[in-house]
């Protein structure tokens, strides 16, 4: 049952993708401004704007990929229990992922709307710091030596605590605007469908390589552990 | 006025095990020390001593398993254990920018003791430390005076479990003796003695219990008295 | 209470060591006069341009030297591995992380008391214009910084990359704090102040601040006992 789990949520992201894509193509309004003389005008967007669905839903998991991170960490600290651990650290892996690929989506759409590859635009820097600090996580576990785990977990959660100060620091911006009044809220009717199946459909893929991940880790331990009941025994050296 | 403090009499090691990451540094180790005891706990490098030395301070928390101390039948936990702990390693732990005296006055005040000169003075004197270096910086001391400044700060607060870890490391034949005359005594007045330590010379004769580790197992343990050859041997047929 | 008391046991061992000799916060100055120094020869001496980036110099500086400071303090207590005995002692665990954090607080302060006179000196910028809301934010800063900084600093004590490693930890986390810093700052030097602005940003750090204090009470002890 546990082994297909994995193959049951890359399937459904397959079929997501899938379906999302050519709902985003199909369904959704393409993105044009007219002149009042009816001609068109040069900044619109057009198929670029379509970005946007991939972009928006790949940040979600990102944020969502860090109260995960953070809340196992505090769950690992406490409880010392090594599954809480094995989740945090494939949630960062996969939200560096993620995170890379809302920088570099971003980046693009702020070429196709702005004509600048990056700005100090903050939001885009909010995800860079975001990233940042998950890639701290990651060079801490490699690199700090056998306490490792203990101290990224710190990270993780002071991160965690940080994210609404980050948040509220990034305050008004030429960004398109979140939250309640914000443009997830306020999007056409045309958009909403294929936007939550893109959200839906990456959530379902963080899922998988989550998932795959702390499969993988669980593996290596338990091997581990077998080895060294093996050389107890006297059986193996 | 404080209550007088609770002495351990009793530390019971229950199937401790820590991992650190992916290395298994003890397994499963199971001990029980008793007061006016000296336990030679000893083991290759990597065998874990210095891990379970560790775990006994409270300065590491055990993956799995547990460690009791008790004091007069009760069981003491937290900071009145800490309080009755005393430590010696290859370290000083005391700070070089102060004087001896300003060390053991730090000390004497976390750990809430007698705090004055004359007691300070007298710890002093029982190691040995000459009276013109005790408001020198502890930088500007031998080897030898940093070492009796670690032993002052380790038998200042009077403690009931001394953990000391290599703590002959560094002494010429007559500074092991004497060290070693001098844990004995503490043993012999009641304390828990437990010491890491490779030199065997030194421990024989006065250790009456040995434990052997290897690669984090418990693979010899016992009551007795052994001489210098009996522990050669011990460490030999086990710890390899 | 006791944890106070003890805290301040530690955190007076740390001062008086360091006003002995004076060597971490020596270097710890001229570094930051180097850096002010460094300031006026790299940028543009036109009026704007300086009251633009006299903020994130100050908040720079504070933030290099802070580390330096930090790492330099806790290598003191790994010289003789003495942070085990304060944590051996019959203390609470919470009491060695105050008394820590408090001397690096004013051991940083005391540099920022240097370095920030020293930019308003050399690239005559208008620093102490509203003394009151700035040196608030200052100490406000410092404070933060040397919170979470004693935190990461004393749970890297015995690992070896630690000196790269801080930084690569430390700085993420405090960019919230850094930004309201300059912002603060930033908002009292130009030629038409913006109070509300710097208030604003004054509070976002006190919560932050609480926050962090908060956390970094809860978290210390699972972090530095291995």
């Amino acid at each position: 049952m546990k082994r297909l789990v994995v193959p049951l949520f890359v399937l459904l992201s397959v079929v997501g993708l899938v379906a999302s894509t050519f709902a985003v193509f199909t369904q959704t309004p393409l993105s044009v401004n007219f002149n009042e003389d009816g001609s068109l005008v040069g900044t619109s967007l057009f198929y670029n704007q379509k970005i946007f669905y991939f972009h928006v839903a790949h940040a979600f998991w990102l944020f969502g990929a860090v109260f995960v991170a953070g809340v196992c960490s505090i769950l690992y600290l406490v409880k010392r229990s090594p599954k809480w651990d094995d989740i945090a650290l494939a949630s960062v892996e996969v939200a560096v992922a993620f995170g890379a690929v809302v920088l570099v989506t971003g980046s693009i759409w702020a070429k196709a709307a702005w004509d600048v590859w990056w700005n100090t635009e903050p939001r885009l820097t909010m995800s860079l710091l975001l990233w940042l600090i998950l890639m701290g996580y990651v060079l801490v576990r490699r690199f700090a030596g056998p306490s490792a785990d203990r101290i990224a977990a710190g990270m993780a959660i002071f991160g965690m605590v940080g994210v609404p100060f980050i948040y509220k620091m990034v305050g008004q911006d030429s960004h398109p605007a979140a939250g309640t009044k914000g443009v997830v809220a306020t999007l056409d009717a045309g958009m909403r469908g294929p936007f939550w199946m893109c959200v839906a459909t990456f959530l379902c893929w963080f899922i998988a390589l989550v998932v795959y991940r702390v499969q993988g880790t669980r593996a290596e331990r338990e091997l581990r552990e077998l080895r060294e009941r093996g050389m107890d025994l006297g059986v193996l050296s | 006025m404080r209550d007088s403090p609770r002495l351990i009499d009793r530390v019971q090691v229950a199937k401790v095990a820590k991992r650190f990451g992916g290395e298994r540094a003890l397994a499963g180790v199971s001990l029980e020390l008793t007061a006016r005891s000296m336990c030679a706990l000893l083991g290759h490098n990597g065998a874990g001593k210095t891990t379970l030395l560790g775990i006994l301070s409270t300065l590491v928390r055990p993956s799995s398993g547990s460690v009791a101390y008790r004091a007069g039948g009760a069981g003491i936990a937290g900071e009145a254990v800490r309080r009755q702990i005393g430590m010696l390693a290859h370290a000083s732990l005391c700070y070089s920018e102060l004087t001896a005296r300003e060390n053991l006055a730090l000390f004497a005040g976390l750990y809430d003791v007698d705090a004055s000169a004359a007691a300070l003075d007298a710890v002093l004197d029982r190691v040995g430390l000459e009276a013109r270096a005790r408001d020198r910086v502890a930088r500007t001391y031998s080897r030898g005076m940093v070492q009796r400044l670690a032993l002052a700060r380790a038998l200042l607060t009077k403690p009931s479990l001394l953990l000391l870890d290599e703590p002959f490391t560094g002494l010429d034949r007559g500074g092991a003796i004497a060290l070693g005359a001098e844990l004995a005594a503490l043993r012999d007045a009641g304390a828990i003695v437990i010491v890491v330590t490779h030199d065997l010379e030194a421990i024989a004769g006065r250790a009456d219990h040995v434990a052997i580790l290897r690669r984090g197992s418990l693979v010899f343990e016992e009551r007795g008295a052994y001489d210098y050859e009996q522990l050669k041997d011990l460490y030999h047929q086990h710890a390899n | 209470m006791s944890l106070l008391r003890q805290a301040a046991r530690v955190a007076g061992k740390d001062l008086r060591i360091e006003l002995r000799s004076r060597e971490i916060v020596y270097t710890m100055a001229f570094f930051g006069g180097l850096l002010a120094v460094v300031y006026t020869f790299a940028f543009p001496q036109d009026k704007r341009a300086i009251l633009g980036s006299v903020p994130g110099m100050l908040w720079v500086t504070i933030a290099f030297t802070g580390t330096i400071g930090l790492g330099r303090a806790f290598d003191r207590e790994r010289e003789n591995d003495t942070m085990r005995a304060l944590l051996l002692a019959p203390v609470p665990r919470l009491a060695v992380f105050l008394g820590k954090a408090i001397s690096i607080a004013v051991l940083v302060l005391a540099v920022a008391a240097v370095v920030a006179p020293l930019l308003a000196l050399f690239l005559n910028a208008p620093l102490f214009a509203h003394p009151g809301p700035f040196v608030l934010v200052v100490v406000l800063g410092v404070l933060g910084f040397s919170v979470v900084g004693t935190v990461f600093a004393a749970t890297l004590l015995k690992v070896r990359s630690r000196d790269v490693l801080l930084p690569v930890i430390l700085y993420p986390l405090l960019i919230p704090l850094f930004v309201a810093g300059t912002e603060t700052t930033a908002a009292l030097v130009a030629e038409r102040p913006d109070f509300a602005a710097a208030w604003y940003w004054i509070k976002f750090l006190g919560i932050y601040d609480a926050v962090f204090l908060v956390l970094s009470l809860w978290i210390f002890e699972s972090l530095v006992i291995e």
